[in-house]
């Protein structure tokens, strides 16, 4: 095996707030290799932003204590001084957010914002910032790049802001890409398109990408690698036929049975997860997830709640649950097949109704 | 099929709204409009859900309002239990207004800070005037029950609530008046996943067990297609297509409703789609200048000049069974009947 591009070990991130101690990471180990997509799915509190701008170095460090590894490509980030971490952002790494406008200044054109980036690292002359500039809008698709770069962003729909943002990110072929929802405000269409985009420019740069999403349709279309997250720990973790064929945490087959699909049976209720996201102010003890499980009693012995399940990975492969290996395949199956599921068994091609697909 | 009912319960033609533009110096006037809904055609069958898909802008809030009555129509005619309601009065509406309610996205935004739940959800029975046998407090609580939510908590404030709790008060406020009709504006859009699918189970029950109407409106098609009998697809302040789901989903015949669905990505670990990726270039055009003929044509790839000169009128064209109906002069095939070519793309 060779060293992964990017690798975090036991990563921490708490805050300290009026209330108390916020745990919003508690404990994350993650690799990504060269060239791959690994998608970070989560519901909105489960830590994903949190866990990014950390490795961007992006908190503040008064209020925030962080804690743990993480090596790009061999560089220590979590010691980088702020000049070390400035050089790399924007350079080796970069971002890019759900809110297109608010990470835009709507003072400056697109191409002076793009071009400026490209000049920070580079040196670059204007002249050359400017053609490079026209060059990443023909890259990202914006039609007529020669004139739409005198724009400014206001006079962009939502879709081409997205597209310059990607363009600002990409402008000095950074190495690794932090997408944050980049698609969550955009219609379907558009969504489509960005994905595309994303996907093509990653074959030509050869771009790692973290994707963070709450969308597990949006995970099956781009990543490689999957990381379920719940509660600011990581629940489940494979690649993404492993993660979306077979899941082994109860969390992630809630997931899939509050999603209804395109082709599942209609009239069956959807089968939701009782209860509400915990507190990350006073989490529950032992597994996160045990308030909303309805398997604790299989566990039994009080484990759920007394004991943190770990993740133990095989090849990569695993799920943080006190279950059995054996109990999980035999719950999974039944939740397969019940009713309120049997659109994800349809698409899954887990169950009886695999033959009603319409490929 | 609930679609031919004799008299629906809400029935919509015409139904235009165009947004004046002001401008010009020194005295302001109008020098535009945006052209929000321009001539819609629907009905809504007692007990029925209709849902109302397409992109941001093109037209989804600013119907529910009109049906609503929040706005003024420009043009059409709504009638709810055949009567005539598009310039009806505040007095000549009253008795309609309690059987026609309305949800918004923004759990937040849509319930007063500084009132007890009791207080927000009796509310539409203080403004009726309306008495419950048992009192009204008593009321509340059974609504707090029927929402899932801890009768208890009568004198709690909406931040002591979670997102999928504030939700539910105000579907308890909206079901107060024992409405007949419910308009909801992406009633589920701001919400988790798994909080998500809690609220849709919800108000698949109510539906069938208060035998309630909706006019669904959401951007997500997998969950209009959950709620919803029959399925609007508008782009640009029109309805291209209108169908039964099966047919809608199963058999789209407008290009538009078909690169929609195949944007939608699944939660299927394929190396292969299921669906043909069409992807559409370019945006939506703007409503104050919206293209000749058929508004779709500028994103369309089968567009021709018939399409630029002539506005394809919504009919039930050949293939369509009853109550499926398509805005285009060149529909896509019928399902089954071929398998289309590789991405298409303009
Ligand atoms: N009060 C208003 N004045 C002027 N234009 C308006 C007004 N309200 C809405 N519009 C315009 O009318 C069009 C339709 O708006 P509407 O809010 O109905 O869209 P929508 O389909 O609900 O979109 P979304 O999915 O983003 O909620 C848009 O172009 C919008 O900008
Ligand atoms: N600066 C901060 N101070 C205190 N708490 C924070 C801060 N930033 C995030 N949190 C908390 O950390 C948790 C995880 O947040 P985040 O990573 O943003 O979630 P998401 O998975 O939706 O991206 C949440 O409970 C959030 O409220
Ligand atoms: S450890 Fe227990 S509570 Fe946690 S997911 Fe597994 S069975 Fe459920
Ligand atoms: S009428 Fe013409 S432009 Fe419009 S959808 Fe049909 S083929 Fe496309
Ligand atoms: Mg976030
Ligand atoms: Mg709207």
């Amino acid at each position: 095996m060779s060293t992964p591009f990017l690798s975090v070990r036991d990563l921490r991130v708490h805050f300290s707030t009026e209330d108390g101690m916020v745990k919003a990471v508690d404990g994350l180990d993650f690799d990504l290799e060269k060239g791959k997509t690994l998608g970070i799915v989560g519901e909105s509190g489960s830590g994903k932003s949190v866990t990014n701008l950390a490795i961007l170095g992006l908190h503040h460090k008064d209020s925030t204590t962080i804690e743990g590894e993480v090596l790009l490509d061999g560089q220590e980030l979590l010691t980088a001084t702020e000049r070390e971490l400035e050089k790399l952002r924007g350079n080796k790494m970069a971002m890019i957010f759900q809110d297109a406008l608010a990470s835009l200044s709507p003072y400056h054109t697109i191409g002076r914002q793009i071009g400026e980036t490209y000049r920070k690292h580079t040196g670059a002359s204007k002249k050359e910032a400017r053609a490079r500039s026209i060059e990443m809008l023909t890259k990202v698709g914006i039609p007529q790049p020669d004139l739409r770069v005198d724009d400014y962003p206001h006079q962009f729909s939502g879709g081409m802001r997205q597209r310059a943002m990607i363009a600002m990110s990409l402008v000095c072929d950074p190495t690794l890409l932090i997408a944050d929802e980049p698609t969550t405000a955009l219609d379907v269409t558009v969504q489509a398109q960005i994905m595309d985009l994303l996907k093509d420019l990653q074959q030509e740069f050869g771009t790692s990408i973290i994707f963070i999403t709450h969308d597990l349709g949006v995970i099956a279309d781009i990543a490689d690698e999957v990381l379920v997250m719940y509660g600011g720990r990581c629940v489940e973790r494979g690649t993404k036929k492993e993660v979306l064929r077979a899941p082994q945490h109860p969390y992630t087959w809630g997931l899939l049975g509050s999603m209804p699909s395109l082709d599942g049976p209609v009239d069956v209720p959807l089968s939701p997860i009782p209860g509400t996201p915990p507190s990350l102010l006073n989490p529950p003890s032992g597994c996160r997830f045990h308030p909303r499980c309805a398997f604790t009693e299989q566990v039994g012995g009080g484990r759920c709640s007394g004991e943190q399940p770990l993740l133990e990975l095989t090849a990569g492969r695993g799920a943080a649950c006190h279950l059995t290996t054996e109990q999980r395949a035999e719950f999974f199956s039944d939740f397969a097949g019940s009713a309120g599921a049997a659109g994800i068994v349809a698409e899954a091609g887990l169950g009886a109704h695999h033959a009603d697909r319409r490929d | 099929m609930s679609s031919t009912t004799p008299t629906p319960l809400l029935d919509v033609s015409g139904l235009t709204k165009h947004f004046p533009i002001m401008g010009g110096f020194p005295f302001k006037r109008k020098i535009g409009a945006v052209q929000a809904v321009d001539g819609l055609d629907f009905t809504v069958a007692e007990g029925e859900s209709l849902g109302l898909v397409g992109e941001s802008g093109c037209g989804k809030s600013t119907t529910g309002r009109l049906v609503t009555r929040l706005l003024e129509p420009t043009g059409g005619q709504i009638s709810y239990r055949g009567k005539d309601i598009t310039h009806a009065s505040r007095k000549e509406l009253a008795p309609v207004r309690s059987e026609i309610q309305m949800i918004f996205q923004d759990p937040y935004a849509s319930l007063n800070p500084r009132q007890t739940v009791g207080k927000i959800i009796s509310g539409p029975m203080e403004v009726n005037g309306i008495n419950p046998a048992g009192g009204r407090e008593a009321r509340v609580r059974e609504l707090l029950e029927t929402v899932g939510l801890n009768p208890e908590h009568y004198n709690r404030f909406p931040h002591e609530f979670s997102g999928g709790q504030r939700q539910r008060i105000g579907v308890a406020r909206a079901l107060a008046l024992e409405p007949k009709l419910i308009v909801a504006d992406e009633p589920v859009s701001a919400l988790d996943v798994s909080i998500q699918a809690q609220v849709v189970n919800l108000l698949q029950k109510l539906q069938k067990e208060l035998n309630i109407a909706f006019l669904f409106i959401a951007h997500d098609l997998a969950v209009v297609r959950h709620f919803s009998q029959r399925v609007a697809v508008m782009y640009l302040g029109r309805i291209v297509e209108i169908a039964d789901r099966e047919d809608l989903y199963g058999n789209p015949r407008h290009p538009y409703t078909k690169a929609l669905l195949s944007a939608v990505p699944e939660a299927t670990p394929d190396d292969v789609p299921r669906r043909e990726r069409i992807l559409l270039t370019g945006d939506v055009p703007s409503p104050v200048n919206p293209p000749s003929g058929c508004r779709f044509r500028t994103r369309c790839w089968k567009a021709t000049d018939k399409c630029a000169s002539e506005d394809p009128p919504l009919v039930q064209i050949d293939g369509n069974r009853g109550g499926h109906l398509t805005a285009c002069h060149y529909p896509e095939d019928s399902a089954g009947l071929t398998v289309p070519a590789a991405r298409k793309s303009l």
